[in-house]
């Protein structure tokens, strides 16, 4: 729908300015406070955004799905789905005795549930089936679990009983949170000081990685069957992408802003790198993804088809959990619950070079098209090659991040922004202060502290100004962005006010290295 | 110790074959079947590349090419090296469909991914027409003899039972990789390749791209190469 976008800020490239085109100036509001309208804030999508538009945590906690986005065209992939589940539940008896000795095989993560260390971790996941049959746990086994899961069954079957729900329990220390996503019923139990809130996102987050392996339809199918199926014969040797989910949801800003990070990339490469994705189509292609690690390098879909940010998430801790893209092409059935929890997708992954960060991702709705995305990797690549962009992108691979020190503001260390209604975020990279993964930690949960109050169900705060002995946080939300900034102790408040606005000039300034500002579709 | 063997390009010893004629080239479908971890990715990689690495598991499916030379006769191996996670069996069928060649793949010191080879057997039978498709019994991970829990007397005489060929193999040491893909080659070749119709030529990818876009490129119908 861009199509003619490229040339324009190709021209404005060249003319070595990273100032925002004429023609937008007019319509964005320069200072002093941009983007206190949501569209006009720095680093918004121009005409449309690239996802669905989700307003962000909000969408997550609430219940209403939109499912009437979804595609026509999913339909004949929904029916395939079915076919496949008639054969996977027919296959299972004869196997039984079989298959039970993977998922202990693949597990290295025992450790004795009756021990202290295992009782003292941080945040344990714990998901069940309605029978109250083991499914996942962060820690220890599931056998070993068996009798605690079937309590919290108990629990929530005992609430319910009483037409009631059971969302948390707070007891000593520790968060027990609860989430029934029928047939599956998703346990929190924290350590952390984050809300309920918080913590029934990051279940969500569990809930939506295992649609995404096996779709809704058939997890329903098979309780449907077999009340007491134990579903971890069918996630067997994928427990490793839920205990990743669990580490980037402590760690991965974009988790916590449901919103993606992009390479910095000039907007004159970018606009090459998207318009030979563009170019590379296909009748069933719905999304092209070019990543660099977890950072979106360009994304284009199908006309009307939007990705929602959760998916894309899914997407990246697909590709960053497994090594097996590496070696040759992936192609993979892949459920974007987001976007339909009933049926699969069928996604062409690989990288661009064996030891390339660049991977490329093509979505497509038919099983068969593996050659067809096999010849649209191709393609993609001969163009790209062709307009010598690939080399421009092997440079901006070098520098995947920025210096806090490029934006000039004094005693400030770290920040996240997101533009919110491109669902993209922009952050540096951590200085030295938080090197140790264990300050990093640190500062998410700080971060995640200022989440919590900015998105209080009852009393949202729109900003908020906090002094510690080791740093000073703000955080600042309007209707076009979230802002969370953390400068050193010495900083006083009047200077956090006046970074602020020194901060959106600046990003305003870069924001089409940093931001994708022109979506394409096919 | 095949880590440390210099990578010979295979079919090194006819080097005068690509020079003095063009060699047809045709097309192998080869698929890897069998159950979860027991070895089927790093015996793709030893195929591929001959190297070794520890891999997670398989997602869905991983598509991989290697050339393989005979005498008179080029076959490009085009291999499907599936997952063996039970929830991707459902769109196995995909990938064993058509194929010229089926490695069962298990590890010779767990019992029941022999067992598991044997399941992947009948349902090959089921589907496959006699003759079209060399199905080899592959014990991997040749290198745990100590641990061995399949002796490989029986799994011969399952494969003489069932007419198939049986190689065991280590993708960690690269022992009986590189043979196996030869003996693989001449057998799919002897069976497959002499039927009318049994293999597909192979046309260089860019001649398809190139065709897409003759008319902006006037050079185009210069570079064509083959028959």
């Amino acid at each position: 729908m861009m199509d003619g976008q490229p040339q324009t800020a190709t021209v404005s490239w060249e003319n070595g300015t990273l100032a925002p085109l004429d023609h937008l100036r007019s319509e964005r509001a320069d200072s002093p406070t941009p983007g206190l309208v949501e569209g006009t804030e720095p680093g918004a999508g121009q005409k449309s955004a690239m996802f669905v538009h989700a307003q962000s945590f909000e969408d997550l906690s609430a219940e209403a799905e939109e499912e009437t986005l979804r595609a026509a065209e999913l339909d004949e992939s929904a029916g395939q789905c079915t076919e496949e589940l008639k054969a996977l539940v027919g296959e299972k008896n004869a196997e039984e005795q079989l298959n039970n000795d993977f998922s202990a095989e693949s597990r290295t993560k025992e450790e004795d549930v009756t021990s202290e260390t295992w009782r003292s971790h941080r945040k344990h996941v714990f998901v069940l089936s309605e029978a109250g049959k083991p499914i996942y746990t962060r820690y220890g086994t599931e056998e070993a679990l068996s009798s605690t899961m079937g309590v919290m069954m108990a629990l929530v079957s005992f609430v319910e009983a009483e037409k009631n729900i059971i969302r948390s329990i707070h007891a000593d220390g520790c968060k027990v949170v609860f989430l029934t996503k029928s047939p599956l019923v998703l346990v929190g139990v924290s350590r952390t000081c984050q809300s309920d809130r918080e913590l029934l996102r990051e279940l969500q987050y569990i809930y939506y990685q295992i649609v995404s392996l096996l779709t809704l339809t058939q997890l329903n199918h098979i309780f449907q069957h077999k009340q007491n199926y134990d579903l971890r014969r069918l996630l067997a040797g994928s427990e490793y992408l839920t205990d990743n989910l669990l580490y980037r949801l402590d760690r991965d800003p974009g988790l916590l802003l449901s919103a993606v990070t992009c390479l910095p990339l000039a907007s004159s490469a970018r606009d090459v790198v998207s318009s030979s994705l563009q170019a590379a189509k296909s009748k069933n292609l719905v999304f092209s993804i070019l990543l660099a690690g977890d950072r979106l390098v360009s994304l284009v879909r199908k006309k009307d088809q939007f990705l929602h940010h959760i998916d894309l998430h899914l997407v990246f801790n697909l590709v960053g959990s497994s090594s097996s893209f590496r070696e040759g092409e992936g192609w993979t059935p892949i459920c974007l619950p987001k976007f339909n929890t009933a049926g699969f997708f069928h996604a062409h992954i690989s990288y661009l070079e064996p030891t390339s960060e660049l991977c490329l991702i093509l979505v497509s709705t038919d099983r068969e098209d593996f050659f067809n995305m096999s010849d649209c990797k191709q393609r993609f690549l001969e163009r790209l090659n062709k307009r010598s962009a690939y080399q421009s992108l092997k440079e901006a691979l070098k520098c995947p991040s920025y210096p806090v020190e490029q934006v000039g503001i004094p005693e400030l260390r770290h920040f996240l922004y997101k533009s919110k209604s491109s669902g993209l975020y922009t952050s540096p990279e951590f200085p030295v202060v938080y090197q140790s993964d264990k300050e990093q930690e640190r500062l998410m949960g700080l971060y995640q502290d200022l989440h919590s109050y900015l998105h209080h169900p009852t009393r949202p705060l729109r900003s908020f100004y906090r002094c510690s002995e080791t740093e000073n946080l703000m955080a600042w939300v309007t209707s076009g962005f979230e802002l969370y900034l953390c400068f050193s102790p010495l900083g006083t408040k009047a200077l956090a006010v006046s970074a602020v606005n020194k901060l959106l000039k600046w990003i305003r300034k870069e924001e089409d290295r940093l931001f994708i500002l022109s979506s394409l579709t096919y | 110790m095949g880590e440390s063997l210099p990578r010979v390009p295979r079919g090194s010893q006819h080097p005068s074959n690509t020079l003095s004629r063009p060699v047809q080239t045709l097309r192998v479908k080869m698929v890897l079947l069998g159950s979860s971890g027991v070895g089927k990715s790093s015996l793709a990689l030893r195929f591929g590349k001959d190297q070794f690495k520890s891999s997670s598991p398989t997602v869905g499916c991983a598509y991989l090419t290697q050339v393989v030379h005979l005498n008179d006769v080029t076959l490009r191996f085009e291999i499907w090296d599936t997952a063996g996670q039970e929830k991707y069996h459902s769109v196995t069928p995909l990938y064993y469909r058509g194929a010229h060649a089926a490695l069962l793949v298990y590890d010779i010191s767990k019992k029941e991914t022999f067992i598991r080879a044997q399941v992947w057997l009948k349902e090959l039978e089921r589907h496959y027409v006699p003759g079209s498709t060399v199905i080899w019994l592959v014990g991997n991970k040749g290198d745990l003899t100590e641990d061995r829990q399949v002796s490989a007397q029986e799994a011969q005489s399952l494969a003489n039972e069932k007419g198939l060929s049986f190689t065991e193999t280590s993708a960690l040491s690269g022992d009986q990789v590189t043979e196996l893909l030869q003996a693989l080659a001449h057998r799919v070749y002897e069976c497959i390749g002499a039927q009318q119709g049994g293999l597909s030529e192979w046309r260089e990818p860019s001649l398809v791209t190139l065709h897409h876009k003759d008319t902006s490129n006037p050079l185009a119908s210069c570079c064509k190469v083959g028959p």
